[in-house]
This record gives C-alpha cells, sequence and structure tokens, in this order.
C-alpha cells in the first residue's frame, strides 16, 4: 500500500482498509433496512421505536460501529496476548450458560442481561479464532506435523463439544469451518480435503439414495476414471480403496443418521431431501421461505411490497430467514447483488490474509473468511433449501445484537491487523 | 507467506463456487419456476365469503313465522392457545372435559395454524357469560352467524328445516354450496331456497401466516355486498294456524284451509306435528333421530304426502260429475230402501237409513249410498258404450277436480293419490265385459280411490267457486313486489258447469243448517256454512273421521278439509274441528258448544289407533265390512270381499 496515505490514517495506528469497512457498513445498513421491511406496520411506524427489532438494531449497528472504532485504536498485541484469556473467559461463559442460561427455542444458549440476552457461542467462534491462530502461529517456523495438528484441533473441539451440549448444532458445525485454516497452513493436504469434499457429497446422497445406487454409481464413475486415465497402474490401488473406504463411509452414515442425530434435525433434513412432503410441519419453514423468495422474481416487489415476510409467513424473518425479505422485496437482481457484496468481501478478506507479515494475523484472517463463508453458505443455502435449516444467522444483516457485535468485532480485530501489519506482533 | 501461498486460490474458488451455485438456485427459484409466485398469492390473498341473512318468512298479516337470530360459533387456532382455565371454559360453553381433548385434537388435526370451529351455535346466553372471560383463554375467538329461529313454534312442516349441505348438494349446485352451508331441505324453506338464500358477498382480505386479517384488499375495490335472502309473505293466517294446531294436538291427521278465491293456504297442519325450533341449534341432530324414530311420524307432511279413500264427500265430486255427463239431474229420484243391491242381487251397499224416494239434495244431506250406487251405476253401465270405455269418462271427469295427480303445490314432496284406471280393473278382472258392480265402491268414495287431504280441500274450493280453483300454494308475496308465481293466478276449471253446483251446494248447506243433515250439530249461528262429513274404512282399525266444507254459502272465503286418523265417525271429530276454525276465522270467536270444545281439546285420539294401523300413507281401504259403532254411521257393505285382495295392500 501506498506509503503517503500513512499519514492520513494514523488515529487509526496505520492503513485501516476503508472498502472493507465500507462495506461492513453497508451490509450493516441493508441488514437494518430489512429487518424494518419484514416487521414493517404501517401503523406503527418509527425508526427508533426500542421496542421493535429495527428499533433495536439500530443501536446495535451504533454500538457495534463504536466497539469497531474503538478495536481500531486499541494496541494489536493486546489481541495477541489476550488471546487464551479470551479462549479461557469464552470457555466458562459456555459451561456458564449451560447452568445459569436461559433456554430460547429448544436451545440453552443465551444469558439473560438486562433486556438484552447474550449468546456466548457467538463470541466463542471469535476466541476460538484468535486462539487457533495464537497457536498455530508459534509453530509456523517448524514443518506442519500431526502433533499441533491435534492440539489445534482440540482447541476447536472443546468450544465444539460445549456448543453441543445446548444443543446448537448449527453453531457447532461453524466451527468445522475452520479446517480452512489448517488446510491453508499446510496441517492437511489437499487429498484430504478431497475427501472431506466427498464425504460431504456421500453423506448428503446417501440420505437421499438407496445406498446400493450411490455404491454403483460410485463405482461407475471410478471405472471410467480408471479407463481413461493414462496412468491406469498408479490409480488402481488407491481407488479400490476408496472405493471401499466410500462404501464403509456411506453405511456408516446411515447408521449415525438413524441413531444419533436428534429426531427435529433428521425430519429437517429429511424435508429438505424431499423424503417427506409436510408444508405444514417440519417443511413449513423451508416452504414458506422458498416461496417468499420465489415470489420475488426478477426484480421483486419492492421495498415494503413483500407479502410473505410482512405477514409473518415466514419463521424468524428477522433472523435467520432475512434473506426471505431480500429475496422477495428485490428479487433475483438484488439477491445477486448481495451475494456480490459477500463474495467481494469473503475475497477480500482472503487477500488481506495473504498480505500479512505474521503468521498470527494470516491464519486469524483465514479463521474470519472461513466462518463468515460458513455462515452465508449455510444461511442462504438453508433459505433456498439446499442445505438443511439449521438456525444460524446471516452475518451483519440478521437481527441481533450478540451476532453482530461478535462478527464485527471478527473483522475489525483483523483490519487493525491489517492497519498495523508494518508494526511488528 | 510461505510454501502454501497458492492454496489461496483454491479457497477462494470454493468461495466462488458456492456463491454460484447459490446464485443458479436463485435464478431457478425466482425466474424459472413461477409455482412459487402463485403460492404467494394464496397465501396472502384470503376471499372471505360474507354470509347474507336468510329471508325471513311472513304470514299473511305480515306477522314473523321464521327470523333469524344470531349464534356464535367458537373458533380456535390451536398454536395460539396457552395454558388457561379448562374447566371454566367447559363450563362456560357447556362441555365436558373430555369433549373439550376431543374438540382440540380434531382443530390441531385440521391445521395448527388455521382456525377450525370448537364449537357451533352457542347461545347467545352462553355467549354473554364467554365473552366476559374470553380474554383469558388465547387462541379463541367467536364468529357470528345466524340460525332460524320460530317465534310461535308453528307451521313445522309448512315451513321446513334448514341444514348442513351435504355432497349431493354441493355436486348439485354447481360448486354454488361450500361445505357447512346451509341449505333448505324441506317445506317452503326449500321451495323457495333460491329466492331466501340471498347473495353472498366476498369480502378479499390481505391475512398473515396465522390467518389474521390485516386489513382489505385493495381499499375493497374488488369486494361485493352480501344481499340478503328476499322476505316471504306466506298465504298461511298465523293465528288459524296455532288454534288449528291446538286444535290438531292429540290426533293423527291433517287441517288444511284455503282461500277459494286465490288458492291461498289459510291453514297447513300435519298432526301430530314438532316444534321447528328442535331443528336448529347444537341439539338438532339428537332431535332429529328423535323425531325420525317417533311411530306417529311427524316429520310426515300429511295434508301433501298421506293418501286416504275420501270416502262419503267423494259423493260431491261423482254428484256434480253425473250432472254434467247427462246421467242425473236436480230432478232425479232413487228409491232408497236402506241399501243399493247390484250384481243382480248379489251384492248389497248398505244405507244408515232407508228414506225412500230421495233427490239430489237430499241424497247429499242424508249421504244416501243408495243414490250414489245408481248414479254411479248409470254413469258407467248406461252411456252407451261399454263400461270400461264409460269408466275412462268418468275417470276423466273425476282427475279434472285434481284429483290423481299432484296439484302443482309450492311444497316439495307432494303426492297426487291416485284415481285408478280401467285397464287396471281389466287387468284385475282378467278381461274387460266387467260393470259397475265391480268397482261400486268408487261411487261413494271407497275402494281403490286415494287423495290427500290438501285435494279434498280444494274440491271444497271448487265447489265454493263454482266451478274453477287456483292451485293452492304457501306463498302469496316475494320481497318487497307483491309478485305472485303466474302459475299460481291461472284459473283452473274441473269441466262441470256452474249451473249444475247449486243443488250441491244446496244439500252440503242441509248436511249443516238443517236439522237430520249429518253435521247439523256443528252449525255456525249466522254463518252459512256448506260441508259433508266422511268416514273412511279402515282395514287395520279404527276409522277415519273426515269433514270439509266452505264458508260462507255466499261469496266464500275459506274452504276446509280435516282428516283425523282413527277417530270414528266424520261429524264426531273432524266436523267441529273444521266448524271451529271456520268460524275463528270468518270471526275470531266460537260459539261452538262447550261439551263439544271440550271433547276436542280433551280427547286423546293417538292411542286409540290398533297396534296393526301404522298406516300413514292412509292405505286403509273399505273393502271389507266394518261394525259402525256411532248411531248416525254410513254404513257399508260392499261385496269386495269376495274378490282378490287388492294389489299393494297386505
Amino acid at each position: 500500500m501506498a506509503i503517503n496515505n500513512q499519514h492520513r490514517h494514523t488515529l487509526f495506528g496505520g492503513n485501516v482498509d476503508w472498502v472493507t469497512v465500507l462495506v461492513w457498513l453497508l451490509l450493516c445498513l441493508i441488514g437494518w433496512f430489512n429487518i424494518y421491511a419484514a416487521v414493517y406496520d404501517p401503523e406503527h411506524a418509527g425508526l427508533f421505536n426500542l421496542t421493535t427489532n429495527y428499533g433495536k438494531q439500530s443501536i446495535f449497528i451504533l454500538s457495534a460501529a463504536v466497539i469497531g472504532l474503538t478495536i481500531l485504536v486499541i494496541d494489536a498485541k493486546f489481541f495477541a496476548s489476550m488471546a487464551p484469556v479470551f479462549y479461557g473467559i469464552t470457555l466458562l461463559l459456555l459451561i456458564a450458560v449451560l447452568i445459569f442460561g436461559r433456554n430460547v427455542g429448544g436451545n440453552q444458549a443465551w444469558i439473560q442481561i438486562g433486556s438484552f440476552r447474550l449468546q456466548p457461542s457467538e463470541f466463542a467462534k471469535l476466541s476460538t479464532c484468535l486462539l487457533l491462530a495464537w497457536y498455530l502461529s508459534g509453530q509456523s517456523n517448524k514443518t506442519p506435523n500431526m502433533r499441533s495438528l491435534l492440539t489445534g484441533a482440540l482447541i476447536v473441539l472443546v468450544p465444539v463439544v460445549l456448543v453441543l451440549l445446548q444443543p446448537d448444532t448449527g453453531s457447532a458445525l461453524a466451527f468445522g469451518s475452520l479446517i480452512f485454516i489448517f488446510y491453508r497452513e499446510g496441517y492437511l493436504s489437499s487429498n484430504f480435503m478431497f475427501m472431506v469434499g466427498l464425504a460431504i457429497l456421500l453423506f448428503v446422497l446417501s440420505l437421499l439414495f438407496n445406498e446400493w445406487w450411490i455404491i454403483l454409481g460410485m463405482a461407475l464413475i471410478m471405472g471410467l476414471v480408471f479407463y481413461f486415465s493414462p496412468r491406469r497402474q498408479r490409480l488402481l490401488v488407491p481407488l479400490i480403496s476408496l472405493f471401499f473406504i466410500a462404501s464403509a463411509y456411506i453405511f456408516l452414515v446411515e447408521f449415525a443418521y438413524n441413531n444419533l442425530l436428534q429426531p427435529h434435525h433428521r425430519s429437517r433434513i429429511e424435508v429438505i431431501l424431499g423424503q417427506i412432503d409436510d408444508p405444514r410441519g417440519e417443511g413449513y419453514n423451508l416452504n414458506q421461505s422458498k416461496i417468499a423468495i420465489g415470489s420475488g422474481q426478477f426484480w421483486g416487489k419492492g421495498y415494503l411490497q413483500g407479502t410473505q415476510t410482512k405477514y409473518n409467513f415466514v419463521p424468524e424473518q428477522s433472523t435467520d430467514f432475512i434473506f426471505c425479505t431480500i429475496g422477495e422485496e428485490w428479487g433475483f437482481a438484488g439477491s445477486v447483488l448481495l451475494i456480490g457484496i459477500y463474495l467481494f468481501l469473503l475475497l477480500r478478506i482472503i487477500n488481506i490474509a495473504e498480505r500479512q507479515r505474521t503468521a498470527f494475523a494470516r491464519i486469524y484472517a483465514y479463521g474470519v473468511a472461513s466462518i463468515l463463508f460458513f455462515h452465508f453458505a449455510i444461511n442462504i443455502g438453508m433459505t433456498i433449501g439446499i442445505v438443511p435449516v439449521i438456525g444460524i444467522p446471516l452475518p451483519f444483516i440478521s437481527y441481533g445484537g450478540s451476532s453482530l457485535w461478535s462478527f464485527s468485532v471478527l473483522l475489525f480485530i483483523l483490519l487493525k491487523f491489517d492497519a498495523n501489519r508494518k508494526g511488528v506482533v | 507467506m510461505n510454501n502454501f501461498f497458492t492454496r489461496k486460490y483454491a479457497i477462494q474458488g470454493i468461495f466462488i463456487a458456492v456463491a454460484l451455485i447459490i446464485v443458479i438456485r436463485l435464478f431457478y427459484l425466482q425466474l424459472i419456476d413461477d409455482s412459487f409466485a402463485s403460492s404467494a398469492d394464496n397465501n396472502v390473498l384470503r376471499k372471505t365469503i360474507v354470509y347474507p341473512a336468510r329471508g325471513v318468512i311472513l304470514d299473511r298479516n305480515g306477522e314473523v313465522l321464521v327470523q333469524n337470530e344470531p349464534v356464535y360459533d367458537l373458533l380456535v387456532t390451536p398454536i395460539e392457545v396457552k395454558e388457561m382455565d379448562t374447566l371454566l371454559f367447559c363450563r362456560l360453553i357447556d362441555i365436558d372435559p373430555e369433549g373439550f381433548k376431543r374438540r382440540m385434537e380434531t382443530a390441531k388435526k385440521h391445521s395448527r395454524y388455521r382456525a377450525s370451529i370448537f364449537e357451533k351455535q352457542i347461545s347467545s346466553v352462553n355467549y354473554a357469560q364467554l365473552q366476559e372471560h374470553l380474554y383469558k383463554f388465547k387462541g379463541f375467538y367467536v364468529q357470528n352467524r345466524t340460525v332460524r329461529t320460530y317465534p310461535d313454534s308453528v307451521a313445522a312442516q309448512f315451513l321446513g328445516y334448514i341444514q348442513e349441505v351435504n355432497q349431493n348438494d354441493i355436486d348439485r349446485s354447481g360448486k354454488f354450496y361450500r361445505p357447512g352451508d346451509y341449505i333448505g331441505a324441506t317445506g317452503v324453506e326449500r321451495a323457495y331456497e333460491e329466492l331466501l338464500r340471498g347473495q353472498r358477498g366476498v369480502k378479499n382480505q390481505l391475512v398473515d401466516a396465522f390467518n389474521r386479517p390485516q386489513g382489505a384488499y385493495a381499499d375493497g375495490r374488488f369486494d361485493t355486498l352480501a344481499v340478503a335472502g328476499e322476505s316471504l309473505v306466506s298465504s298461511l293466517d298465523k293465528q288459524l294456524q296455532i288454534f288449528a294446531e291446538q286444535l290438531m294436538k292429540n290426533k293423527r291427521g291433517s287441517v288444511v284451509a284455503i282461500e277459494p278465491a286465490t288458492g291461498e293456504i289459510l291453514a297447513f297442519v300435519s298432526s301430530p306435528g314438532y316444534d321447528p325450533n328442535l331443528m336448529v341449534g347444537r341439539k338438532r341432530g339428537e332431535n332429529y333421530a328423535k323425531l325420525a324414530q317417533d311411530p306417529d311420524m311427524p316429520m310426515f307432511i300429511r295434508p301433501t304426502q298421506a293418501q286416504y279413500p275420501p270416502g262419503s264427500i267423494f259423493k260431491v265430486v261423482n254428484a256434480l260429475t253425473a250432472q254434467q255427463a247427462g246421467m242425473i239431474d236436480e230432478q232425479t229420484i232413487f228409491n232408497c230402501p236402506g241399501g243399493y243391491s247390484y250384481g243382480g242381487g248379489r251384492g248389497w251397499m248398505g244405507c244408515t237409513h232407508a228414506d225412500g224416494p230421495t233427490g239430489l239434495i237430499k241424497s247429499i244431506q242424508r249421504s244416501c249410498n243408495t243414490f250414489y250406487g245408481h248414479t254411479f251405476a248409470r254413469m258407467i253401465d248406461r252411456r252407451g258404450m261399454p263400461a270400461h270405455e264409460a269408466y275412462d269418462l268418468w275417470r276423466e271427469a273425476t282427475m279434472k277436480f285434481g284429483l290423481g295427480q299432484p296439484l302443482g303445490i309450492d311444497l316439495p314432496g307432494e303426492k297426487g293419490g291416485s284415481v285408478p284406471t280401467a285397464e287396471y280393473y281389466t287387468k284385475r278382472y282378467g278381461n274387460n265385459r266387467w260393470t259397475s258392480s265391480f268397482n261400486i265402491s268408487l261411487s261413494i268414495g271407497q275402494g281403490e280411490i286415494e287423495i290427500t287431504p290438501i285435494q279434498m280441500a280444494n274440491i271444497m274450493a271448487i265447489v265454493a267457486n263454482r266451478g274453477f280453483y287456483y292451485r293452492p300454494h304457501l306463498i302469496k308475496a316475494i320481497g318487497e313486489q307483491q309478485i305472485v308465481k303466474p302459475e299460481f293466478t291461472e284459473k283452473i276449471y274441473a269441466g262441470v258447469e256452474s249451473k249444475y253446483y247449486e243443488p250441491v251446494i244446496e244439500g252440503l248447506s242441509q248436511v249443516v243448517n238443517m236439522p237430520g243433515g249429518t253435521a247439523n250439530s256443528i252449525k255456525i249461528n249466522g254463518i252459512e256454512m256448506c260441508g259433508k262429513t266422511g268416514t273412511v274404512q279402515n282395514p287395520h282399525g279404527n276409522n277415519h273421521a273426515v269433514f270439509f266444507a266452505f264458508a260462507p254459502r255466499e261469496n266464500p272465503k275459506i274452504a276446509i278439509a280435516v282428516f283425523v286418523e282413527n277417530a270414528g265417525y266424520g261429524g264426531v271429530v273432524a266436523g267441529p274441528i273444521a266448524s271451529m276454525i271456520v268460524e275463528k276465522y270468518l270471526r275470531d270467536t266460537v260459539t261452538l258448544p262447550q261439551y263439544l270444545q271440550d271433547r276436542i281439546f280433551n280427547t286423546d285420539y293417538l292411542n286409540r289407533r290398533s297396534p296393526a294401523s301404522v298406516n300413514p300413507t292412509g292405505d286403509g281401504t273399505a273393502d271389507e265390512t266394518n261394525t259402525a259403532e256411532e248411531e248416525e254411521e254410513e254404513i257399508l257393505f260392499v261385496h269386495h270381499s269376495a274378490l282378490p285382495p287388492r294389489y299393494g295392500y297386505q
């Protein structure tokens, strides 16, 4: 970055990436307008009515901005050195929430403070990210080895287990996205990532189709690969072992699905896979969500003109299903624009990550990208029916103080590191 | 930066790929598949039917016979129901906790998100209690509609009742009705359903996922108003109807009173009847079952559906058609030795008297069987043609009096009675060489002929009018305009010239007004009522009593037929009832001797029948001889017992 810009941003200690800040602000505003639309009631309009979701969200956005700017003036070293402390506090909160927490919608995930509710699992993602970056960066001069991989995995798994106890499967799954860090840092091979991708694919397929059909299809594809491969001798053994491992995996999934998943998750999965048709029961959310988005068509129905979201057809329309409002009122055009903005942000974070001088900042940046990506993909994916309905928010857009604050803190710490990248961490 | 820098592109590639998958899916949802757009419209725009008030039915003087009363349907949206005091709730709407559970289950099965009916037709009294507490019961709310109410509980069979439509009604109406709608099932309610039901309105409302109204769609531009059903003015005189129903208490039978000048039905009693209010409200099903199983068949509309041999009153028709045919005239005299001998002396049809020479007028006054035996014999045997052809002429003339076919009254399910055809007798006797001796009982209204009480009253209306009638009808005006259906203003002639009526009317007058007449005891001072008694032979039990009359003689205002099953001789029960109704209608008082009135009000004729005589179709005929109980009785000695039993009668 240009050196002559430096003095212009000295207030925040270096080159703050204002483009990212603007994208952040843009997303927050899009969120606010759509929350307003989701609960819009012409008879009780009022922008800062604190009894409404959008009134509260105004406060959340303002306070998130204040927190963000505060982070930018704090010394970057603070976050690095405090990473273990944050992590510890978070673990304590996650335990506390299991004991004192407030049960909302079947999940023991909230701590009530005054009229606001705090969701520790949101902050757990941040502190896990920080500690993982802190730990892995300490190992970065060594060759990636199994021991540090396991230690890193343990850092992730402890909060995952605590979150699963709530039980909040959606948030727990979000930690899984940190796998990208291990991949980027060389702990996991491309082959492994391929296997993970295959595992996810086979998981979905094995729920969708009879296992024998999948095995048959798999054998067919592998046979074709083998036949057309120029170096077929080398491929024979790996392909055959892959085939057997995959087959065993399919039966394992079948078993796990029937015995380990909670019934409501199982039925949600079945609905999304089209195995049960139940538009009034478990399929209700998804069906209404698809109706709302589908009825938006190309240009949408226009701001505040949406009928599906306004009249409560879509449940949780301000939080997890906020994308319905966008899809209905802004149509395909608006939805693609939003996805474009998001993709821009994600790609930019990766670029920011790669320009960091310290492994700590780079690893942390990848963590931020992974978490945001996971929420983005799963949240929108569930509203349009390509992934199961698991309740996780759309970062910066969904209504909710905890999620807005934790995602904003996550992002602004990264921006602080980036602004400070020429300094010593 | 380290050795794995290039993996950045793999990760960015994954991000881009996932974003692309999402965009493709959105493309499909929003641009390709348009089923979602129409689902959205259905989701939001709810067409609510606005039910019109059903038309009221008034009597001829504008008094209300049927009107509407608000009732309240209790609805529940299961998902909104919170913890509540179930016991209090059950007490308020008068159900038990078991019933509460059951209804809740049903509602949940229907939909957790949409309202369904929890309890139908809560009375206004229960509603008032419930309303005070309703705020405690989240998820419950009340929707009002109207039901029929009958302020005086009269004329049940005349008015009929409404009921929820069944699948047949819906299919037949071309989907006009929807499940839960009401439709007239019998009586006026059914006959005038199209007018009474009114026009439904449609309210386009925006509703949310819980079906809660969110305001009018497009400011109500596409809404239509409900148009209330037409009010109908019936021909009935309510006070007369009430009086007639009181008189018919504890009796099985009918009263039909007609205004001869118009054909309007003034009173229409089918007894035993029922309280029309029983067919409304929450206990309707229970009540209906009870009424349907009652051996006295209160749901049976006797005036138009019961068919009986008319008995002696039929002599009036024979007297008229015989004159028109030129077979007798006012001067014709037959000798009555106490009975009519026929079939070469093998058959004997007895009289209650031996009056010697008897003319037309006297034959009616004394109800002389002999006279009509001779008259019928002339009509069948002495017309210069084979008997079966002459019989056809007789039948044709008889049917012109509105017999043998439904009159076309505006009430569903009317029966026509029957006048047997010549072929019937030819078949029965094996050849067409039969003569009047073979069906002589027709001369005195016994045998195979059957007519309904309303046809009896209509005969009197024809006589009162001296030769014509208007189709009897129940409704005289529709709505504000006094429209009468054209078919009810058509004068229908009975085929007998008016000059032939006078001797018959004189005879009818003497029946009532001259000592020695069969109904002299019920004469009304100051009103010249003309009438005729009849006793219908009933092989299954006590004879049926019948009396028909019209009054006054000049410019008649009312024609009436009273038929009381199993009541014995016609002059004893049917006559006083007719007399009281006529006087009540013409003068609004009753001067009949008190002992006669007491007898009518106090005698229980319901329990006088013999067990085997449940015979609602009036299929009791007089083929067999029967011992007379009353001294004034006209006794029949018809030799039909020698003949094979007629079909359709055990």
